[in-house]
């Protein structure tokens, strides 16, 4: 059971490294390219016997306290049911 | 006074510190290893510059987990004096216990120079022995060095003074140029409400030779060496 964890700069945060990779987009000629950020994307493997109601939470948890910083990161956890 | 200099796996200022710290008369320093749960006799507490976890994740964001940390916690809950110079810097913030976040620097580049930084107000143990205004040459060395906090958080600490040390130019005057990571207002260093908490990306202890260009460091160890003996007296 993978679950997946999408962390990413708060848009109030200045993200140099998504600016010059968008720079480097448009050199390549892709002049689309308006804005880019760059966040961090994790696969969390977990054994299939839990309870994953309270993996869930654990895992919101962790991703408040460790995973992200809430002072300049959002966060996204997908759960595996998610549909979405 | 006793100092307690913090090691985790990937510092690398920790033996700068304690040299530092030893060349200063009236303090003794030693190494407490992050795996340890106490800080013994220490009145004074020290998170070194370095690479704690590779900065593995965010810098500092695995260090803050560690054994010792629930000490220093309550060592700086309880009033104690600490200290987190460049990765402790970034510790203490995602400790929490100081306010905002360190970020990649607006350049990308990883910057190592001499710094001019100013002195924004003597109110607290780290530079009651230095003038407002007062120019402070310390190196800097980091890629993630530049401070963020929001604008809530930001009035708050220019408000209550929280705000020690600013980067600037050689006259003191605070300017885009003179800023060399992107941090938000010039900001080297803040402390916490209480003011006992103090995290600056400079590296004091890379400042106390006159031979290495400058002795400025000494001047913010000399500081807590006289606060301690001021609360002494006072108790």
């Amino acid at each position: 059971m993978k679950v997946k964890v999408f962390v990413t700069p708060k848009e109030t945060v200045l993200d140099p490294q998504g600016a010059a990779v968008r720079e480097a987009m448009q050199h390549l000629g892709f002049t689309a390219a308006r804005d880019v950020r760059i966040g961090r994307y994790l696969e969390i493997e977990l054994a299939d016997n839990g309870d994953v109601a309270a993996q869930e939470t654990k895992l919101r948890e962790l991703c408040r306290d460790l995973l992200s910083n809430p002072v300049i990161e959002d966060y996204r956890l997908e759960m595996p049911n998610d549909k979405s | 006074m006793k100092f307690a200099v913090v090691q985790f796996p990937g510092s690398n200022c920790d033996q700068d510190c304690l040299a530092a710290l030893r060349g200063i008369d009236g303090i003794e320093a030693d190494y407490v290893w992050h795996k340890e749960t106490s800080l013994g006799e220490a009145d004074a507490i020290v998170l070194p510059g370095g690479f704690s976890y590779g900065d593995y994740l965010r810098c500092g964001a695995i260090a803050r987990f560690s054994p010792i940390m629930r000490a220093v916690i309550e060592a700086a809950r309880a009033g104690k004096m600490v200290i987190g110079i460049c990765n402790g810097f970034q510790i203490l913030c995602e400790a929490g216990l100081l306010p905002g976040a360190l970020v990649r620097n607006r350049s990308l580049h990883f910057v190592c120079a001499s710094v001019n930084t100013r002195v924004e107000t003597t109110d607290s143990p780290f530079l009651q022995g230095t003038t407002v205004g007062e120019i402070l040459q310390i190196p800097i060395a980091h890629g993630e060095g530049c401070y963020f906090a929001d604008e809530t958080t930001l009035r708050e600490l220019n408000e209550r003074q929280q705000v020690l040390l600013r980067y600037c130019d050689a006259k003191g005057k605070i300017t885009l140029a003179a800023n060399p990571n992107g941090s938000v207002e010039n900001i080297a260093g803040i402390c916490n409400r209480e003011r006992n908490v103090f995290g600056l990306m400079p590296h004091p202890d890379r400042a106390c030779e006159t031979r290495l260009g400058s002795r400025d460091g000494v001047k913010i160890f000399q500081s807590m060496l006289h606060s301690l003996g001021a609360i002494e007296a006072a108790a």
